[in-house]
């Protein structure tokens, strides 16, 4: 099935590989932001996670200790940016941005010894005869665990954030913090859990990035990927389904440059590098302009700083 | 106390100090089972800092609680909701992004799954009487419904003894009943409440105690029904309470005068002002009456220039003031106190000094060739918080920093001291103590023996009954003709709030009924006749 030299088939399985990353990483911001906590430094956590999946999985040989690996080290921006911010009470928007620059420095750092060296690779799950059937093979029964794991993911943020109690505790303390408070509940703890799962996600996908999806380690490698993180959990108006569509979104808009560029469409390289972004800002806008109409979903106490005694 | 029943909470020498102030000292009372015992005292008195206490927010420094004789020390809230005491907050403790059963559940330490949960929320609202639907989001009710959230989310635990924080503030009349008809079927089936409020009439129908605070130490115990609302006030006070003083002048001239006065909603959820109308004469105080969110903070906006009406709406002695923005009709003498003191009518973040700066320097020579006259602003700041009796350590302190009470003081104080034409509150004393609230309306009465006119929108009837010289109820936007305030009595206010339009005779046209000037009176037949229905 072919399309003016482009595979479809070939390019929506590409585009679940490549919208991986940016998916994992805006279903944990997006959990941080229904608690009430901005934290920009996405990219940072990302790349870190990038450098951290990918060292530990070259040195061991195991790309499961990669990812894991990868995890750790998100997870440990995160909570310097936890620590910093919700019980040092310092500025979230400032902070954030510091935690981005700190992750792409530290991670150029850390990467000096490890470029242009190949991973080892991540095995797809065999799904036996299902992935020789037609069309749905090849789109949904070869790929690896992570690309599952991001699906499942979707669904249990959705769930968890609309079903569960623990949820239900979380969105209350992102809407009112002092009342969250009032009635008894840790707002601290449970913001600094929310970012520790947001920086574990963040890290996951940056690993994806490094393991997978490039895969190789090279300095600043993320290229804006944690930032249209953020702006699709915005553009999404916090819900899981969204972020699910923004990123698949992103993710099938680079593929398909990618094999415009391949196949040499006369087109300028620069007009299509910038579409991803351009395309998925676009139609996220113009979702949240329909969608929005007079009721704001952002989560009240956003970005604001919590102390018990105010 | 008489009773032969033992106590059911009994607290003996509690005490708690904060740097500098001592809040609570030797605190000692008893509740019993059913009881409805109000907690009295002014704003700083330490009836905050007590039931804190005893919903395990704040740990006693000193002293014991006991609950049915067993100690009770609730190191926070959960243990004193498992030990049965609710409480129902006075600034709603609610979430507005979610609807009222998920803000129910979140007030349950075991909350069972959402769909029986809903059905215990309809049980429970049809047993006492507090109508709700519990898949409603908490940001689209009323007030009234918003407090029925949180008594219903005390009331599915079962309470033994329910705190309520002045649970009337924001209440028509009307849900005021609805509400005690509830306390009181409550308090019938053994439920202890302690009752904390401002309004002492309430408390005289309602409570079979009352213990008064006074600078955080028990000042008396008594029935209320036994007192008259005066002496409550004067116990709370320690000094003999001045009604207000009103000047023996007639109504002047016609100063400011809105004629079909439309405004399109400022909010999602806030409504249109849908062609006011009224006159407001020189050295008369208007009072405008409704149920929050009908209009108020449109009106105030739109009076005070924060959002400019149509051509030809509004008018000052002859000259269409319209168009004008805040500081043009600041220079014309129209003043306003919004209801919001912290993040409207004063900025949180700043000292009284600059606040005070911020809204005189129009009619007061604060600032010299475009700099900050420091001296004149803190000499400007200094004379508020003196006149005005503002408890603060200087003018050098943030807003943020005042008690509800002292800052409303302060910023009625920043608006009167400017010698407006035209002053314009919303809520002049909300949360604030009967000394202090006294002090406020007695300033606004005094503006207008100085040949000033005063338009009080406030909640507040008892506040607009005492003050007023005509009133009008806003509803859904629409303004009510004016009325005479003598004569007129909490039952025919109660019905001009739930629907001011519909109460003109047939035979009044609408003309008639609207502005009819001091010469056909505020006391003439027609305005009677017209409250006859």
């Amino acid at each position: 099935m072919t399309l003016g030299g482009i595979d479809l088939i070939a390019l929506t399985a590409t585009l679940m590989v490549s919208s991986t990353p940016v998916l994992l990483a805006a279903l944990g911001e997006l959990v941080v932001e229904k608690s009430g906590v901005l934290n920009l430094g996405v990219e940072g956590m990302m790349i870190m996670g990038a450098i951290g999946g990918f060292a530990a999985a070259v040195m061991t040989g195991s790309p499961a200790v990669g990812f894991a690996a990868g995890a750790l080290a998100g997870m440990g921006m995160a909570l310097l940016f936890g620590v910093i911010t919700q019980i040092l009470l310092a500025n979230q928007v400032a902070t954030g941005l510091a935690l981005t620059l700190f992750g792409l420095g530290l991670s150029a750092l850390f990467g000096k010894g490890f470029e242009g060296i190949r991973p080892p690779q991540t095995a797809r799950i065999d799904f036996g005869g299902l992935a020789d059937l037609p069309v749905l093979g090849p789109i949904l029964f070869s790929h690896d665990w992570v690309v599952y794991f991001s699906l499942f993911a979707v669904g249990a943020v959705g769930l968890f954030l609309s079903r569960s109690r623990a949820g239900l505790i979380l969105r209350a303390v992102g809407e009112n913090h002092d009342a969250a408070h009032a009635l008894g509940y840790r707002v601290v703890a449970v913001r600094l859990a929310a970012l520790a799962f947001g920086g574990a996600m963040a890290g996951l996908g940056g690993a994806y990035l490094s393991l997978v999806r490039v895969p190789q380690w090279t300095e600043g490698m993320t290229a804006g990927a944690g930032w249209i993180a953020l702006a699709i959990v915005v553009f999404a108006g916090w819900r899981a389904g969204g972020v699910l569509l923004g990123a698949y979104l992103f993710g099938g808009v680079t593929a398909l440059q990618l094999r415009l560029q391949a196949a040499e469409y006369a087109i300028p390289v620069q007009l299509l590098s910038m579409a991803p972004y351009l395309i998925t800002i676009i139609v996220l806008v113009a979702i949240s302009a329909l969608h929005a109409r007079g009721r704001q979903a952002a989560p009240a106490a956003l970005g604001r700083s919590f102390h018990a005694s105010r | 106390m008489s009773r032969a029943v033992p106590p059911l909470l009994r607290l003996s020498g509690l005490s708690k100090s904060y740097p500098g102030v001592r809040a609570n000292d030797d605190i000692s009372f008893d509740i019993a089972p059913g009881e409805v015992h109000a907690l009295l005292g002014e704003n700083g008195a330490g009836k905050s800092t007590l039931v804190k206490m005893i919903y395990g927010l704040v740990a006693p420094d000193a002293g014991r609680m006991e609950l049915s004789g067993a100690p009770f020390a609730p190191p926070e809230p959960r243990a004193a909701r498992a030990a049965g005491v609710g409480m129902v907050f006075q600034h709603f403790s609610l979430f507005e992004a979610l609807n009222v059963a998920e803000n129910v559940a979140l007030g349950m330490d075991d909350a069972p799954p959402m769909r029986q949960l809903a059905r215990a929320i309809r049980e429970v609202s049809e047993t006492y009487g507090l109508p709700l639907d519990p898949n409603r989001t908490v940001g689209d009710l009323s007030a009234g419904e918003r407090q029925r959230v949180e008594i219903i989310r005390c009331l599915l635990a079962g309470p033994r003894l329910l705190i309520m924080d002045e649970p009337t503030s924001v209440l028509t009349p009307q849900e005021v009943n609805i509400l005690f008809k509830t306390l009181r079927q409550l308090s019938a089936e053994g439920t202890a409440i302690l009752y904390i409020s401002h309004k002492l009439e309430e408390i005289r129908s309602l409570c079979d105690t009352a213990t008064i605070l006074r600078g955080g130490k028990v000042v008396g115990t008594t029935d209320p029904r036994a007192r008259t609302a005066r002496e409550l006030a004067e116990m709370m006070v320690g000094a003999e309470l001045r009604s207000p003083a009103r000047p023996a002048t007639a109504p002047g001239p016609a100063l400011l005068e809105a004629r079909a006065l439309s405004l399109a909603p400022g909010t999602a959820f806030g409504p249109a002002l849908k062609g006011v109308g009224f006159t407001l004469h020189e050295g008369e105080v208007l009072g405008i009456g409704g149920v929050a969110g009908n209009g108020q903070e449109e009106l105030l906006a739109t009076l005070s220039g924060e959002r400019p009406s149509g051509p030809g709406t509004l008018w000052l002695g002859g000259q269409d003031i319209s168009g004008l923005g805040p500081n043009e009709r600041r220079a014309l003498g129209i003043l306003g106190a919004p209801e919001e003191r912290l993040g409207h009518a004063a900025a949180p973040d700043l000292s009284l000094t600059e606040n005070a700066l911020l809204t005189g320097t129009v009619r007061r020579p604060l600032v010299r060739r475009g700099f900050i006259d420091r001296r004149a602003a803190r000499a400007f700041a200094e004379e508020v918080i003196r006149d005005f009796d503002v408890r603060t350590p200087g003018p050098e302190v943030a807003a943020r920093a005042l008690s509800g009470g002292n800052l409303q003081k302060f910023v009625i104080g920043r608006e009167v001291l400017q010698a407006p034409r035209v002053l314009v509150v919303n809520q002049p004393t909300w949360g604030v103590d009967a000394a202090a609230a006294a002090a406020i309306r007695q300033a606004l009465l005094d503006l207008t023996g100085q040949g000033a006119g005063v338009i009080v929108i406030s909640q507040d009837l008892e506040e607009l009954m005492e003050i007023a010289d005509r009133f009008c109820a806003l509803n859904d936007g629409r303004l009510s003709a004016p009325r005479p305030m003598a004569g007129l009595t909490l039952d025919e206010i109660g019905l001009m709030l739930g629907g001011a339009h519909g109460m003109h005779p047939p035979d009044a046209g609408p003309d008639t009924g609207r502005d009819t000037g001091p010469d056909a009176g505020p006391h003439g037949l027609g305005a009677a006749s017209r409250g006859a229905r």
